[in-house]
């Protein structure tokens, strides 16, 4: 597939330096976002999926750029002047962090919050912009009227809505949203899950990486998932790939732990996987699944190399030919 | 829901028409009807899960159940006893004993500066007295919910992960022996790949033990995987209860089927074509009563009833 590359990310290493040492929690990923697409990110807590995030946008300090490339539409942001890049956000390259529904400031109201935000980048907060809002506002079923509401009065929903208006106002190319359907009820989760493959359909964003731990709305939105474990990518691929024939012991094991809506105790008990994920503090190499892993051996003391199945679908284990792709779920 | 119980055993919390009404404001009092009129009962042995949205009041009934909060009208029953009544220290300490929650946040749970083994220690303190081999049956609880007792006693809670704290707590609950468990959203912030243990841990105690859980949640694919019996509630009201599985693969109320709509499920995706709107079921479920109106809170099947109508 000959799909214009909008993000590459090459060996890409952020560490929290902290006085113990390094926590090392995003540790040499390389992975392209194209054009068009809704690239799934998921794992764990603590598997860097997040820190991927912090490091691609914001880095504040103890996250630390170690080495690697970040190449966003020809141009490394991780060499970037930190006033070039600011440049680019909100308009190119847009965040919707985690806990954004705390984002809103209790005592302003909304269109305050708005205008503050854009003239920050540098965009007059007129009657035009404004014109703009309301029309966005109603794509995603919110009545203008919200614009003169306090945060409080608002539920999380409508709020996380309002979030995302406001990050995508600008028609960026690439949007990282992390966890935006963590805090909210289901129905508002389908709704913001939704409304992000809608924004790519009109056009209106480029691309987006969805960050979750939750792989079942990545099975509705992505159209490629990759799945990291401590620090490292363990796999990726076309959704359906991934979910259907995972390769990853660690991968299947995750999936098979997924309760779905027809499974029940008495007739199919799902297993988790033992063990915590490990301490990324000073971390040494080799596969950092392998404290769990069923199909440990020596070798595994030994960083895995990224191997492609097919053009679409690579992997990081020593064992995957002998394991197979049968899932027991 | 009791027609389809074994009539003969009797439940052990019984809910009539409960109701809790929060006041708030100063000079302009506003009333929050947080449960309206909702009753229920709990059998020993079976878990009836209870889902809800965010502010649909599911919360509250946990909390009243454990007297945290007092009911403004209806019963709620122990056993026969009037949960209200259980007054006096001796009566708390006997109630407590038998009625116990493990909640969602397991690092507030525990005092940060006490390590395991003093946790568990106060437990006999407070409940088991005359308990001799404490260290013995602790051990035994601890290796009953897969800890080590080497490994967790001499910790501080900050040193464990979140899937052991859960277990430490429901190894509280086993020790204690009780009858109710009130588990209010227990895994959700756990991961995916330890949640499962947790989960299952609670169904064996459940079953092997004779507990009877309210198992409160908003993931439904987990109310699907571990409960025998589901209610659903939305904004207070209790829209559709019953056993799991005809609730699960019959849903009546518009709400209901929203939320089954919303549900991201691995293996079935949802409808892109349909333009999903979910302040939509607000005019479904008027509709909904419009047209059944009279007709109340009905019996559908021995074990299945959905609220037709508000009248």
């Amino acid at each position: 597939m000959a799909a214009e590359v909008i993000l590459d990310v090459q060996e890409l290493r952020a560490y929290y330096r902290i006085l113990k040492g390094d926590v090392k929690a995003l540790d040499g990923v390389s992975f392209q976002v194209r054009r068009g697409e809704i690239l799934g990110i998921a794992g764990e807590s603590g598997c860097g999926k997040s820190t991927l995030a912090h490091t691609l946008m914001l880095r504040k300090p103890p996250l630390r750029h170690i080495d690697g490339k970040a190449i966003f539409l020809g141009q490394d942001i991780m060499t970037m002047s930190k006033e070039a890049f600011r440049q680019r956000r909100l308009r190119d390259i847009s965040i919707i962090p985690q806990y954004a529904l705390d984002a809103l400031s209790p005592t302003k109201k909304i269109r305050t919050f708005m205008s503050d935000i854009v003239r920050e980048h540098g965009i007059p907060a007129d009657k035009k912009f404004f014109e703009r809002v309301e029309e966005r506002l109603r794509f995603v079923n919110l009545s203008p009227d919200v614009l003169d509401r306090y945060p409080i009065e608002l539920s999380g929903g409508m709020k996380q809505r309002i979030i995302m208006v406001i990050s995508t106002i600008l028609n960026p190319e690439l949007v990282i949203a992390d966890e935006i359907t963590s805090a909210l009820d289901v129905s508002s989760q389908r709704f913001a899950a939704s409304l992000l493959v809608e924004l790519r359909d009109q056009g209106i964003i480029g691309s987006a990486m969805f960050i979750t731990h939750d792989l079942a709305i990545l099975y509705q939105i992505a159209d490629r998932l990759m799945i990291m474990y401590g620090g490292h990518i363990v796999e990726m691929g076309p959704i359906d790939e991934i979910v259907y024939r995972p390769r990853h012991p660690y991968t299947k094991a995750l999936i098979d732990s997924l309760p779905r809506v027809g499974v029940q105790y008495e007739e199919q008990k799902l297993e988790g996987i033992k063990g915590t994920p490990p301490e990324l503090l000073n971390i040494g190499p080799g596969c950092r699944f392998r404290f769990r892993c069923p199909y440990k051996t020596s070798k595994c003391e030994q960083t895995p190399i990224t191997e492609h199945i097919n053009p679409e679908h690579s992997i990081a284990c020593w064992h995957y030919t002998e394991i197979g792709s049968e899932s027991v779920g | 829901m009791k027609a389809l119980a074994d009539r003969r055993v009797q439940p052990v919390i019984s809910a009539e028409n409960l109701t809790k009404v929060f006041s708030s404001g100063v000079f302009f009092r506003q009333q929050t009807t947080a449960v309206n009129n909702v009753s229920f009962e709990m059998y020993p042995g079976t878990i009836l899960s209870l889902i809800g949205e965010s502010g649909s009041g599911k919360t509250t009934i946990g909390r009243m159940i454990l007297k945290l909060l007092r009911p403004t009208s209806g019963k709620l029953y122990y056993k026969g006893q009037d949960v209200t009544e259980i007054r006096g220290k001796t009566a708390l300490r006997e109630y407590y004993r038998r009625v116990q929650g493990v909640f969602q946040d397991p690092f507030s749970s525990f005092n940060p500066l006490f390590r395991v083994d003093r946790a568990f220690d106060m437990v006999y303190d407070v409940f088991l007295p005359d308990v001799k081999n404490r260290e013995e049956r602790t051990r035994e609880v601890l290796q009953a919910v897969n800890l080590n007792p080497d490994r967790v006693l001499h910790q501080f809670p900050h040193q464990l992960s979140g899937g052991q704290l859960q277990r430490l707590l429901i190894a509280r609950a086993l020790l204690l022996d009780v009858e109710v468990l009130v588990a209010d959203e227990l895994i959700s912030m756990l991961d995916a790949s330890t949640r499962m243990g947790v989960l299952n841990l609670l169904v064996d105690i459940c079953k092997n033990n004779g507990m009877s859980v309210l198992f409160i949640t908003h993931d439904l694919a987990l109310g699907y995987y571990i409960s025998d019996y589901t209610m659903i509630m939305h904004r207070g009201r209790l829209v559709e209860k019953g056993a799991t599985r005809e609730v699960y693969h019959n849903p009546v109320h518009p709400y209901t089927r929203m939320l089954f709509r919303s549900v991201p499920d691995i293996g079935e995706r949802w409808d892109r074509s349909e333009k999903f709107v979910p302040e939509q079921v607000d005019e479904e479920i008027a509709e909904f009563y419009a047209k059944n109106r009279g007709r109340g809170l009905a019996q559908l099947s021995p074990s299945h009833s959905v609220l037709m109508s508000l009248e």
